[in-house]
């Protein structure tokens, strides 16, 4: 599905957070917003899901959705993992189906919870309360919740904030296994640049309310976009099978 | 159907659902019980025996078919009814308000209900004269409603934020609560008694078609709330992850409030306010079901009915004759149940 994102503005009260901003994502690629903190990014996911009313267009294949109709395809993970409630990760995974559980759960379900559990290798914590996981557990639970239902358009709000270097890469890995092998429209914000680089198909890098550019990450990340968005002074280098990664060298001297 | 598949590695979901449902089942068998329990065994001076055969052959004298019929039937039931709807409704503002200690009397509407009870009890409330014994439970329900849609006009203007609605229902109980106070005040010895007992709360000569109001708007409020089971769920997880679920917050908050408000209200205008019941009912349900709602507000209703016909119970036995509010025997029944609950329930150690 072909999310189209048309001069979408959005204030907040008098302060105006995100101003007229153009891109488009597609099916089978991850576009990943990166910017700096207070850019609009979390925003600017919440717009596209129609959490936030906004100014501008946001059209699925070409239409606008109510936001009722948008969740029967399009999954929402939030970027806040801190829960305490009476459920289990099984339950909370299932409320992901919410659009289409009958009072009865159906084998179906039950083996669509099961299966989206052994993905992400959690079936172990199936049983236990989402209060009793660490950060980076519960994190892993939120993301099963919006994957469960095979959506369409997957919106994940910092998916990797509360998991270690390795997780991190493991997961995105996975997400951009996923969103070929699905055929998915993944849209995500990240903020380790690094993982965005490497696993993204499209970067909208959003700073000062508007987009600064919009590209595969070899067209956009540049030193130049590094020390007018991050204000960090950085090198680019090649590893021995000829990839470039960037480095950060430091903070640009005030 | 259903939740029946099993899968061979660890956790097994099925197995999981159908223990929520034989623990409803087994909920709904001790209600059974100590309603009939309270139905026999409740009325001093009479044998149960008597009152058994009249059950079972009514129809026997007059007197007892009276005594059974006409006042621990409607009585017992209106216990089961009522406890049902408390159970329900503290359920459903502790989900919507997010807050463990909400309970159908946490947005003033109790509040409401007595000082509109001790209005009609001090001063009368004009027209409701014609009403006759229904003057207090109208002058009640009515200034129950008044403080619903005070809550309702602020709740509004703040988009139904949980806080707001909180913080509106404290101002409405201060207020309530000051002009009762002001009523009591000016009350006569005797309108002061009534007042304190209305309180309370009694299910002692409730009649028929009081019992029948109160179940048809108990039933068409479960069946209503009920519907909308998944989405209480997701509610649970906070307001921004329902959102990103689809759930509509702000609607689920606004009809379910008017739904719990209409129910609480009448039960409240004909049996008083009696308390605890809106909160330790829910709690107890949660530490048995957890927080699947489908199993939750089932079982806040079987807990609020167990623990309002014990009270009612204990309230006959002890009392031997003489009758009290039935609000003090709620909370004399349920808060040690409760603390032992408390002090059962796993912890996660920090």
């Amino acid at each position: 599905m072909i999310v189209t994102v048309d001069n979408l503005s959005f204030c907040y009260g008098d302060a105006r957070i995100l101003e007229d901003l153009s891109f488009t994502a597609r099916p089978g690629e991850i576009t990943t917003i990166i910017g700096p903190n207070g850019a609009g990014k979390t925003t600017l996911l919440k717009c596209v899901a129609n959490l936030f009313k906004h100014d501008g267009e946001v059209k699925f294949d070409g239409k606008e959705f109510e936001r009722k109709d948008l969740f029967e395809f399009l999954s929402y993970m939030e970027q806040n993992t801190d829960l305490d409630v009476d459920l289990n990760v099984f339950e909370i995974v299932l409320l992901g189906m919410i659009q289409s559980l009958g009072f009865y759960v159906s084998d179906e379900d039950i083996e669509e919870v099961y299966k989206v559990l052994d993905l992400l290798e959690i079936r172990q914590f199936a049983d236990r309360k989402i209060g009793e996981l660490s950060g980076g557990q519960r994190q892993l639970v939120f993301i099963a919740q919006a994957l469960v239902k095979n959506p369409s358009v997957i919106i994940l709000d910092e998916p990797t904030s509360a998991l270690d270097l390795f997780h991190q890469y493991n997961l995105i890995s996975f997400m951009s296994r996923i969103t070929k092998e699905r055929g998915c429209t993944t849209l995500m914000t990240l903020h380790h640049l690094d993982v965005a680089y490497k696993y993204s198909d499209n970067l909208v890098i959003v700073n000062d309310h508007h987009i600064y550019s919009e590209g595969s990450p070899k067209e956009v990340f540049t030193q130049k976009m590094l020390r007018d968005v991050y204000r960090v002074r950085s090198t680019m280098m090649k590893d021995e099978d000829g990839d470039e990664h960037f480095i950060v060298l430091g903070p640009l001297e005030t | 159907m259903s939740e029946k598949k099993d899968d061979g590695n660890g956790f097994q979901y099925g197995h999981y659902a159908h223990r929520k449902y034989l623990m409803i089942a087994a909920g709904i068998l001790i209600a059974a019980t100590v309603f009939f329990i309270d139905l026999f065994f409740s009325i001093p001076y009479i044998s149960p025996s008597v009152l058994f055969e009249e059950f079972i052959h009514p129809g026997g004298t007059s007197v007892m078919h009276v005594i059974l019929w006409d006042l621990q039937m409607p009585t017992v039931i209106a216990g089961i009814v009522c406890g049902a709807a408390f159970g329900l409704a503290g359920a459903i503002m502790q989900t919507l308000l997010n807050n463990p200690l909400a309970s159908p009397y946490t947005l003033g509407i109790s509040a409401g209900a007595g000082f509109g009870a001790s209005l009609t009890m001090v001063v009368g409330l004009g027209g409701l004269s014609i009403l006759g014994t229904y003057m207090v439970p109208a002058g009640a329900f009515i200034f129950a409603m008044l403080a619903t849609g005070g809550i309702f006009v602020v709740a509004k203007a703040k988009g139904f934020s949980a806080d707001v609605m909180v913080l509106a229902g404290i101002g409405l109980v201060f207020l309530f609560q000051a002009l009762q106070s002001l009523m009591q005040y000016l009350a006569s010895p005797d309108a002061l008694s009534g007042i304190v007992f209305w309180t309370f709360g009694s299910l002692n000569g409730i009649e028929w078609n009081e019992v029948a109001m109160i179940f048809a708007l108990f039933v068409i409020a479960f069946i209503l709330i009920y519907r909308k089971c998944w989405a209480l769920t997701a509610m649970r997880l906070g307001d921004r992850r329902a959102e990103a679920l689809g759930i509509d917050t702000q609607g689920m908050r606004k009809w379910m409030f008017v739904l719990v408000a209409l129910m609480t209200s009448t039960c409240v205008a004909f049996v008083g306010c009696i308390g605890f019941i809106g909160i330790v009912g829910p709690h107890v349900a949660r530490m048995i079901l957890g927080e699947d709602q489908r199993y939750l507000l089932p079982m806040s209703c079987v807990c609020g009915a167990i623990i309002l016909v014990l009270a009612d119970i204990l309230c006959g036995t002890i009392t031997s004759g003489r009758e009290y509010p039935i609000g003090i025997f709620t909370s004399i029944v349920g808060v040690p149940f409760f603390f032992y609950l408390l002090m059962k329930k796993k912890t996660v150690k920090t």
